[in-house]
């Protein structure tokens, strides 16, 4: 019975407590309307006062983006446009029909208007027309007076002035979708007609470019009309970015792919990993993106099948075939398991247990050595020096030239490529690694594969004494990649004889009298193009096709011709620039990739040497 | 006293409970409701739509069902607490895993007229499981560390499964009653320092855990005026707004800052800082006084009380209560971050309104039935 009672007391003493508590926490509330109220109200019927003070976001003008030689790649270009804010509108659906008496306004714009302003804060101006011609802009600012909440500005539209050429490098900007309002707190993604970043350099360098909102700040009369403006902080303009790109090398490349059904050429400064030109065709105008796109052009351009939305040098991952031969033979030399005249003999074929790989050439090579394998691509020669390198070591030496990973160039959504080894077929195929899929690798077939960017970079780094350059666009204080700024990139770890032995074959490639591409050498006297061809296929060759021959016929159907790649740099004594050139399909590289890395090339060697400091054009800025 | 059995003689009759009802609680109750209907007239610029209405509506047909929830045998509140929270906590889970599919914050359960958001109703669900639960207990057994494991999981689970709706200020409202029920049950107050400790030094990895808006949320309380457009910008209009009404207010539909849409939210969450505008320290205060007198009404019940269920009940239900208005009015008066936690009864929504008066319901149940008996251990359960 005790129990009972104790707990009574218990229980009463906190319940008193607990209701002691709370008139406690009430009177505290109460002080605090003593304060705001009665204490400090005068100071607060000031600040209400302010409340007429209209505060308005000011939209700082995006960044420019401008070529090395500061030509301009994107800018904003004046419009004029009519706008309205809620607050001061009042009745703003009358407004609105009292606009469309002056201005072209159909009653389906007016809803939508009356509906985004609902969704925004009410002293938001909310866009109701753009591209405002010079009479309309007069038609309303005469009536203004009858039009409250009306306001008359001119914005600014982002354009391309060289539109489908430098549409995947520049990229495009468009509204702000739900996740980026989601992922953000910038007041700017707010505002009804923002445009963000969708891709390529707009998008990787969106918050540099963007700038920071400013806040405009103007006393409005009783009925919302401006009276004056108080003050304004302009914020912070988006910062201009000059790229890496050369215009004209950029055209050039663009013109010169512009036969080819898809291809994709890089052109890389090898010293600095600058890139110089990065084409990809198709393309597409990203001028379009900007007023907002059809249905039916946005469906007509991702459902392409050659993909015209897609950036190739980035994102295309092609077989590198025997642009990969390069990489099997600095594995080799470094493990000391060639010498430069160690001979492999080549019969057209080498076996394997009770499989044949077959070289490209049907009756064979005979005895060969490193620089002619590269010269004539003697399949067999490099089956040979993968089969004693490994798997594992062959992968090793492929990431130190920047294959199988992604090189963090300042661009989104760049593809990895794939450079396997047994761990990697251990944990994704669950499988053990084959000795016959080492020799596939070690002509570029089978699993690995690579982007043109990628290759581009990998014969950067064979000419230019083993320096592992990463590739980047944006120059100077905003670069994302650091090379971007001056910093020199750190060695690869190879020796230099031979990285040079590998070079000599390169040399061969295009200069030798047996070379697969010599019918590609520069015009150019005196200046020489070190270079590899490379054909790879797109599926396998089976053992009756062989036999017919079929497999070289060009009656196939597109799709199932191979890919023809080739990569280059000049010039040979003194490397300045690299090139690589996928054709899909393009059946040869010596035929089809070769002549357009040379053409290329040719162009880059006009440019002046370096890049020049830069030099804004300001005049587009506005 | 002997635990009997459930005895007919202890549970009065339908008209016996009506008649000993304290209908001045049930007026004061509805009194405030209509502050809140005076109050969403004036926010939709003096119309009846789209709020005002409705909520007039919401409240008679809501006054009528915690009138019926009075009627109830307390006996069978008791036998079915542990049900109820047991059904409210699948539906938070439901609610969960809904969510997690599709990938946003949802916290309601559409079912048609009502969206019902568990997360409210299992403040109420909570208070009577952990009513049942030490409905029994002694004092020597409230003190083995052991007993106060069950109470403290059925808390901290359901404030877990709210914050990562995620919903900070429900969580942080259900762990509060789940708190105050504790010490009503008769917890060592040196076991809530110690918890309290050990929670501040959780503080840290808590943070962590945070959505970035929640954390947004408190940096723009810390410091409102750096974001003065953007999330900054409730705390700052919502001072201002109070502030102006000065002593006697700004007269009812006259307050400017909520008429000219400076104000945001001005009909639900902001409910109390429109009518501190309009009708000034004066009008503020007596709403105050208002909603503290209904407290201090329930706290009373609580005291009244035989069955110790019957006490816990209602005190813990009114503690729910005072808690919405303490932490609505702190929060539009800038004393803490924006949590969005209504005033109840007079900011526009049907949830927190139904919690409201299911609460009162609750209360009123304990009152009506202050004379019954439950045994400690009821045999038939």
């Amino acid at each position: 019975m005790h129990q009972e009672a104790d707990r009574n007391r218990c229980f009463r003493r906190r319940t008193l407590l607990l209701g002691g508590l709370q008139v406690a926490l009430f009177a505290g509330l109460a002080t605090r309307l003593w304060q705001l109220q009665v204490r400090d109200a005068a100071t607060y019927q000031l600040l209400a006062e302010n409340n007429r003070i209209s505060q308005r976001l000011t939209v700082p003008p995006r960044g420019v983006i401008v070529d090395r030689r500061g030509r301009a790649l994107a800018v904003n270009a004046p419009t004029y446009r009519v706008r309205v804010v809620r607050e001061q509108a009042g009745d703003l659906r009358r407004v609105l029909e009292a606009l469309a008496e002056i201005v072209p306004l159909d009653a389906r714009r007016i809803e939508e208007v009356v509906q985004q302003a609902r969704l925004h804060r009410p002293f938001v101006p909310i866009t109701v027309r753009e591209d405002l011609s010079w009479e309309e802009v007069a038609r309303i600012a005469v009536r203004g007076p009858e039009l409250p909440g009306i306001l008359l500005d001119s914005g600014l539209l982002r354009q391309y002035p060289h539109g489908p050429v430098t549409a995947h490098v520049v990229g495009y900007v468009g509204p702000v979708a739900e996740h980026e309002l989601a992922r953000e707190t910038d007041p700017l993604l707010k505002l009804p007609d923002f445009r963000i970043g969708k891709s390529g350099i707009e998008r990787a360098y969106d918050r540099e470019l963007r700038g920071r909102a400013g806040l405009w700040r103007v006393e409005v009369n009783a009925i919302g009309r401006e009276i004056r403006e108080i003050d304004r902080n302009d914020g912070e303009e988006g910062a201009d970015l000059q790229l890496s790109i050369d215009l004209d090398l950029q055209a050039y490349c663009m013109n010169r792919l512009a036969e080819q059904e898809a291809a994709a050429a890089v052109v890389l400064e090898v010293s600095t990993g600058a890139v110089l030109a990065l084409a990809s065709v198709p393309t597409y105008d990203p001028g379009a993106f900007a007023g907002g796109l059809s249905a039916a052009l946005w469906r007509q351009l991702a459902d392409d099948p050659r993909h015209p939305l897609v950036n190739k040098c980035i994102r295309g991952q092609y077989p590198p075939g025997s642009t990969f031969k390069m990489i099997t033979a600095m594995a080799a030399l470094e493990a000391g398991l060639v010498t430069p005249t160690s001979e492999v003999y080549c019969p057209g074929f080498m076996s394997l247990g009770n499989a044949r790989f077959h070289c490209w050439k049907q009756h064979g090579h005979g005895r060969i050595a490193l620089v002619q394998a590269l010269a004539q691509s003697c399949d067999v020669y490099f089956y040979e020096l993968a089969r004693r390198v490994g798997i594992d070591a062959l992968a090793a030496m492929a990431r130190r030239f920047g294959l199988g990973e992604t090189l963090g160039i300042d661009l989104p959504g760049e593809k990895p490529g794939l450079m396997p080894d047994s761990r990697w077929k251990r944990e994704r195929l669950k499988q053990a690694w084959q000795k016959g899929e080492t020799l596939v690798c070690g002509i570029g077939q089978g699993f690995v594969s690579a982007t043109p960017l990628q290759l581009a970079v990998m014969t950067a780094r064979l000419c230019n004494g083993g320096r592992a350059v990463r590739p980047w666009i944006v120059r100077g204080p905003h670069a994302h990649v650091h090379e971007g700024k001056g910093v020199p990139a750190p060695p690869v770890g190879v020796a230099r004889a031979n990285l040079e032995l590998v070079l000599k074959g390169m040399f061969e490639v295009v200069n030798g009298p047996r070379g697969t591409a010599k019918a590609s050498a520069l015009p150019i006297a005196g200046t020489f193009m070190g270079g590899k061809t490379g054909t790879s296929q797109v599926r396998r060759i089976s053992k009756t096709e062989r036999a017919l021959g079929a497999h070289k016929r060009m009656d196939r159907p597109r799709e199932e011709r191979d890919h023809a790649l080739f990569v280059a740099y000049a010039p040979h004594d003194r490397p300045r620039y690299a090139v690589a050139v996928v054709v899909e399909h393009g059946e040869s590289g010596a035929k089809a990739a070769a002549p357009i890395a040379r053409d290329i090339m040719v162009e880059a060697l006009k440019l002046e040497p370096g890049t020049p400091p830069g030099r804004l054009d300001m005049a587009a800025r506005r | 006293m002997v635990a009997g059995p459930l005895g007919a003689e202890q549970s009065p009759s339908p008209g016996e409970k009506l008649a000993r009802l304290a209908w001045p609680l049930v007026a004061l109750v509805v009194l405030l409701g209509l502050v809140g209907y005076a109050l969403l007239y004036s926010a939709a610029g003096g119309s009846h739509t789209p709020w005002a209405l409705r909520h007039g509506i919401r409240l008679v047909v809501m006054t009528v069902l915690a009138v019926a929830i009075a009627m109830v045998d307390i006996r069978q509140l008791f036998r079915f607490a542990y049900p109820i929270y047991g059904v409210l906590l699948i539906l938070l889970l439901a609610v969960e895993i809904v969510g997690e599919i599709n990938k946003g914050a949802k916290r309601w359960i559409d079912i048609g007229i009502v969206q019902l958001q568990p997360s409210e109703l299992m403040k109420l669900a909570l208070v009577l499981a952990l009513a049942r639960y030490f409905h029994a207990a002694y004092l020597e057994e409230v003190r083995r560390p052991l007993f106060l494991v069950p109470p403290v999981l059925m808390i901290l689970v359901p404030v877990g499964l709210v914050l990562k709706q995620p919903d900070l200020g429900t969580a942080g409202m259900l762990a509060m009653v789940g708190t105050a029920m504790l010490f009503l049950g008769g917890t060592a107050v040196w076991k809530f320092a110690a918890a309290g400790a050990l929670a501040g030094a959780a503080l840290p990895v808590a943070w962590s855990q945070l959505h970035d808006y929640q954390r947004q949320r408190v940096f723009t309380f810390l410091d409102p005026e750096a974001d003065p457009l953007g999330a900054g910008y409730h705390i700052i209009q919502s001072k201002i707004a109070i502030g102006s009404g000065g002593f006697w207010g700004r007269g009812y539909l006259q307050g400017s800052q909520a008429q000219l849409s400076f104000l945001p939210e001005k009909h639900t969450d902001f409910a109390f800082t429109m009518l501190a505008e309009e009708t000034g320290f004066v009008g503020a205060l007596a709403v105050l006084a208002l909603v503290l007198t209904i407290t201090l009404a329930g706290m009373t019940v609580a005291l009244r009380s035989e069955s110790h269920f019957a006490r816990l009940l209602a005190a813990g239900v009114t503690c729910n209560f005072a808690l919405y208005a303490i932490i609505n009015v702190a929060m539009v008066s800038g004393l803490i971050p924006v949590v969005g936690v209504p005033m109840p009864l007079v900011s526009y929504g049907g949830t927190a309104m139904l919690t409201v008066m299911l609460g009162l319901g609750l209360v009123l149940n304990a009152q009506v039935n202050r004379d019954t008996v439950i045994p400690r251990f009821p045999a038939d359960l």
